[in-house]
């Protein structure tokens, strides 16, 4: 099938930038990484009742799968389907590891990164403009970053397999809420150690 | 037989119901004075508990028969807005298995309890609980004056999951009869828990048996260098709190 589809929305979202948008039901969301190995932090919100949001947890148990790949349906914590990835040029990424914050830098690389900017900062910067806080902030989706779970449990954040041009899309299986961090973390290699711009582009 | 055509007899029938019945709590554990014990209650399949805890108290949760789920989600308490982060809770110590010395964090960067010791070895960070387990937190959560957007990713225990390298989680069922997790508690928390049973594993729970006692020299044996900075950040905030109250 080649059904021609047509561009709504075509934004380069800044190295280190929040994003957000609607996507409606059957539009189809293309993340592309321009540049390689840069995470984009993703939380996703049922757009008519924006408590009925993205569950790291409900996606992984439906799927008995932590990686997200094609096929992944990316579920509420009630088990609705809010977007299904319906390509993917990567193979794996993650919904484990959570949003970079000031205070979690502190923990994992020392006081001197409490005012960098983060992920957190960058999710409650979009959520506020839309009437979220951080009661609404759970545990997100990391496009293009790599986390591997050794068979000791041993885990973290290592290179990721992306590359310049590398996409992914999301198909809206209901009207979505889309929060994106840019993610600016500069201390492990979710970025290559340097943030760069990513590609939003809705299609309908 | 107890009339209960009036209110006399209403009470009178009422009133012998909890002389007639037998309710069952956990044992005391050996070697503690049980009148220090500040909470002992047998939650059973499908029962929750919603509990205020002090700072420096050990709470033991433990598995009777070898059967139950324990969803656990915590917040602070008087500020509910910090919360377990349970991404953080397993990316910042580098682990996703809990075992003792693994703190739970808080989104603040901060230790709102840490696994002291740990008998089970079969608990789960990543599937969450089923629907039913996640209503059973949203009531507890009510109960306490939240709503359920305040009730985040909770945490499993007694019954595990495991991660293949290609990403497939696998349900470890689990662990012996008689199995006990403690934590001890580093600021006020509210502790929400359901006992209801875990995604992978759907057979029915057991009793869940939840003590408490307080235990404020009780240490963690943790010397990471993530763990050294979240008990700094977590004692800062609780050093300057202290201000807040007004002297006698």
């Amino acid at each position: 099938m080649t059904a021609t589809r047509t561009a709504v929305l075509d934004e380069t979202v800044p190295a280190r930038a929040p994003w957000s948008a609607i996507v409606r039901a059957g539009d189809q969301l293309d993340v592309i990484d321009l540049h390689g190995n840069q995470a984009v932090d993703c939380l996703l919100y049922s757009a008519a009742d924006r408590t009925d949001r993205y569950s790291a947890q409900a996606t992984i148990a439906a799927q008995r799968n932590i990686f997200l790949t094609t096929g992944s349906v990316l579920r509420t914590e009630g088990g609705t389907p809010l977007m299904t990835v319906v390509a993917d040029e990567v193979g794996n990424h993650d919904t484990i590891a959570g949003a970079c914050s000031q205070e979690s830098n502190t923990l994992r690389y020392g006081h001197h990164t409490r005012h960098q900017h983060a992920c957190v900062e960058n999710f409650l910067t979009a959520a506020l403009e839309w009437g979220l806080g951080k009661r609404d902030l759970v545990s997100n989706i990391n496009w293009f970053m790599n986390v591997p779970v050794e068979p000791d449990g041993t885990l973290g954040i290592v290179d990721g397999l992306s590359a310049p041009g590398k996409k992914l899309t999301l198909r809206a299986e209901i009207d979505t809420l889309v929060l994106v961090s840019n993610c600016p973390q500069i201390n492990n290699p979710c970025n290559g150690f340097d943030p760069t711009p990513v590609r939003m582009v809705v299609t309908r | 037989m107890t009339n209960t055509h009036s209110p006399a007899g209403a009470r009178a029938h009422a009133r012998a119901q909890a002389e007639a019945a037998t309710p069952t709590t956990p044992d005391t554990p050996p070697g503690l004075d049980p009148t220090t014990i500040l909470v002992a209650q047998r939650i059973p399949p499908g029962g929750y508990a919603n509990i205020v805890l002090g700072r420096g108290t050990r709470i033991r949760l433990a598995d009777p028969s070898g059967t139950t789920c324990a969803h656990l989600f915590l917040l602070r308490a008087e500020s509910p807005w910090e919360r377990l982060n349970v991404a953080d809770t397993v990316k910042v110590p580098w682990q996703a298995y809990l075992s003792a010395g693994h703190p739970l964090l808080s989104d603040q960067g901060r230790v709102l309890a840490t696994v002291l010791t740990d008998t089970s070895g079969h608990h789960d960070t990543l599937c969450g609980p089923t629907t039913d387990g996640r209503h059973q937190l949203h009531l507890a959560a009510a109960k306490e004056g939240l709503e359920p957007r305040d009730v985040g990713p909770s945490i499993a225990l007694f019954r595990g999951a495991r991660v293949a390298p290609n990403g497939a989680i696998e349900s470890t069922g689990n662990g012996d009869a008689g199995a006990t997790i403690d934590l001890l508690v580093h600021l006020p928390l509210t502790l929400l828990v359901a006992n209801a049973p875990h995604p992978l594993d759907d057979r029915p729970t057991g009793d869940l048996d939840l003590l408490a006692w307080p235990a404020p020299a009780d240490r963690a044996g943790n010397d990471d260098p993530e763990y050294r900075r979240a008990v700094e950040n977590t004692e800062a905030a609780w050093t300057a709190a202290l201000n807040r109250e007004v002297p006698a």
